[in-house]
């Protein structure tokens, strides 16, 4: 067995997989990767099953050391600069740390959170057959809570495979896209209208369970209470302040807010990873679209073994050429350095 | 019984989950219908459909949108809404021990004050309410009963706690409320019970079911003490009643 030794890590960084759905109408949440796609990459990269447990790592930097062997390990998800022992790693690309080499990761730049997926997967135990941090439940293994210094994960010792990347479709700055609904009609059209035309953030006090969105105010036809109902990832909940909070993996399985529409489940991972302060807005679609794109999201995930690629000298260069120009993301460092944890009362109570 | 039953709205909750609302407000029939729609749904499993989950007064069908289409679901669950609420067969009936006031229910006091009563009226209207588990929602095992006495009925605080302890039982609104984890609440505490509605490693891990009857039985803080260590070690302190 090897090992990854945990020097230091940002806060918001946890063990995450596919999650555990199935036990939403007792209470439990399921919880999981922010950004499947990236988990999925980074994971495929390493030959893993796609929703293997990684290390989610929030926008902060993170360091590892390699103990005991020779850890084989992936990045995807949110670009930073990386190096190994001096040799940079560059994002979705594989890489090796000898025993005892450190793996040194810095602010994300674009996004915010990072895949770290370990060939042969993070020893565990698992609870409803997940591995994935869910504090507030007591869930989570090997840690039941955030990653911190000092933490270890054990893995296997590396195959020697060659070293590959992944070629991923970009993923661009277009609208993310929601469809209306359930409670839509408790809004009038011109505040659909206001939720459609105007420009959001992220609020910086967002984090697993909701994102904040800072933005003009949506007012309800009829109140803010209405009778709890089930909560999806993506549901955008308009509590009385007006601003919205979009429901996250972590979010409770019930809420008593009105909810004005859902963000669709193919937008849903870069709509996770769109960093705080960063302006963007929404997009209405219709049903029959948003179903076609989750098809071709589910087409997309089953092409990533497809898509990996050897790795040339040349390929590298230019990687890790565009990893070391750091100089205009100063701006998404600072964004980073605001993220906090919310209160979850904040977020939501039992209703 | 009427021929047709009054269809539920279908309610898009994105493109993986549709609620299927029987009424707008907390309503015993809806919840029947809501459970039955549930139990008909688990008895006859619908292609794609990945979860189900029951609340007040609808069911969140969650659903895999490469497998099936809203509006094929949609068909199939307006089908199954039709089908006759059976009559209540088997409702398992649990009595609850709760150590009402003091350190346990720091509100019991100003709930007595609201409602001009004392506390030990507060504590022998709740013990005498027959309830029901409407939904499980929020945080693991945070079990929503329906039937609290209309005399027992108060708004919510105005300023919810951030922390509440571990099988708090509370009221808020028309509902009163047993919770499994320490959390955020804005109710009004009235005790708390050893009783973990979700622990880890036990079976079951989830004790309570949609649909389940409830009644609380007032204990001193001596038995809850015991009742809280043999819970600690997973026993189920929660009496099953004799159907």
């Amino acid at each position: 067995m090897s090992k990854l030794v945990i020097t230091s890590i940002g806060p918001a960084s946890s063990v995450q997989d596919g999650g555990r759905p199935g036990s939403q109408r007792y209470g439990l949440v399921p919880s999981g990767a922010m950004d499947r796609l990236a988990l999925a990459a980074a994971n495929t990269l390493v030959g893993n099953e796609l929703f293997a447990a990684a290390v989610e790592i929030g926008p902060f930097g993170a360091v590892f050391t390699a103990r005991g062997g020779v850890v084989r390990i992936a990045l995807s998800g949110a670009s930073r600069n990386g190096d190994i022992a001096g040799r940079p790693v560059a994002v979705d690309t594989s890489a090796t740390l000898a025993d005892g080499e450190t793996l040194t990761l810095g602010f994300a730049r674009s996004g915010s959170f990072s895949y770290l997926a370990i060939e042969g997967g993070i020893a565990g135990e698992p609870d409803f057959g997940s591995l994935s941090v869910n504090a507030r439940a007591g869930l989570g293994s090997p840690y039941p809570r955030p990653l911190q210094s000092g933490d270890e994960l054990q893995t296997a010792t590396a195959s020697g495979a060659p070293e590959r990347r992944i070629e991923l479709p970009a993923t661009g700055e277009a609208p993310i896209r929601v469809v209306w609904g359930p409670q839509d009609d408790e809004f009038a059209d011109d505040a659909k209208n206001l939720f459609i035309d105007s420009e959001w953030k992220i609020s910086a006090t967002s984090d697993r369970m909701g994102y904040r969105l800072e933005g003009p105010v949506i007012k309800h036809l009829h109140g803010h209470n209405i009778v709890s109902d089930g909560t999806v990832n993506g549901s955008l909940q308009v509590p009385g302040n007006g601003q919205p909070i979009v429901l996250m993996p972590d979010r409770g399985t019930s809420g008593g807010y009105p909810k004005i529409a859902t963000v669709i489940s193919a937008d849903f991972a870069r709509f996770a990873q769109t960093p705080a302060g960063r302006a963007f807005r929404f997009k209405a679609v219709s049903m029959a679209e948003a179903q076609a794109a989750a098809r071709q999201f589910a087409d997309l995930l089953r092409s990533l073994p497809d898509r990996l690629r050897p790795i040339e000298s040349f390929d590298l260069n230019i990687d890790a050429l565009q990893d070391a120009n750091v100089a205009g993301y100063a701006v998404s460092a600072v964004d980073a350095a605001t993220w906090q944890v919310a209160s979850p009362a904040d977020v939501s109570g039992p209703d | 019984m009427a021929a047709t039953l009054p269809p539920p709205r279908l309610l898009p909750s994105g493109d993986s989950a549709i609620t299927v609302e029987f009424s707008r407000n907390i309503d015993d029939a809806a919840n029947g219908r809501v459970l039955a729609l549930d139990r008909a749904m688990a008895a006859t499993p619908v292609e794609g459909v990945t979860e189900t989950v029951p609340t007040y007064r609808s069911l969140l069908v969650h659903y895999d949108p490469v497998r099936i289409s809203f509006e094929a679901l949609g068909e199939q669950i307006l089908a199954l809404a039709q089908l006759p609420v059976p009559a209540t067969t088997k409702t398992r009936r649990w009595r609850i021990p709760v150590v009402y006031g003091g350190e346990h229910g720091v509100d019991l006091e100003d709930v007595a004050k609201t409602l001009k009563t004392t506390p030990d009226d507060i504590v022998a209207r709740h013990v005498s309410g027959d309830y029901r588990v409407a939904m499980i929602g929020f945080t693991p095992g945070w079990s929503y009963l329906s039937g609290l006495a209309a005399s027992m009925q108060m708004p919510r605080r105005q300023n919810p706690r951030l922390l509440t302890p571990a099988g708090t039982v509370s009221i808020g609104g028309v509902q009163t409320g047993v919770q499994c984890l320490a959390g955020p609440s804005g109710w009004h505490l009235l005790g708390q019970t050893a009783v973990r509605t979700y622990q880890l490693h036990r079976d079951p891990t989830f004790l309570l079911e949609p649909g389940d009857a409830i009644t609380f039985v007032p204990v001193d803080t001596k038995t809850f003490a015991e009742q809280d260590r043999a819970a600690a070690a997973g026993e189920i302190v929660a009496e099953l009643m004799p159907s």
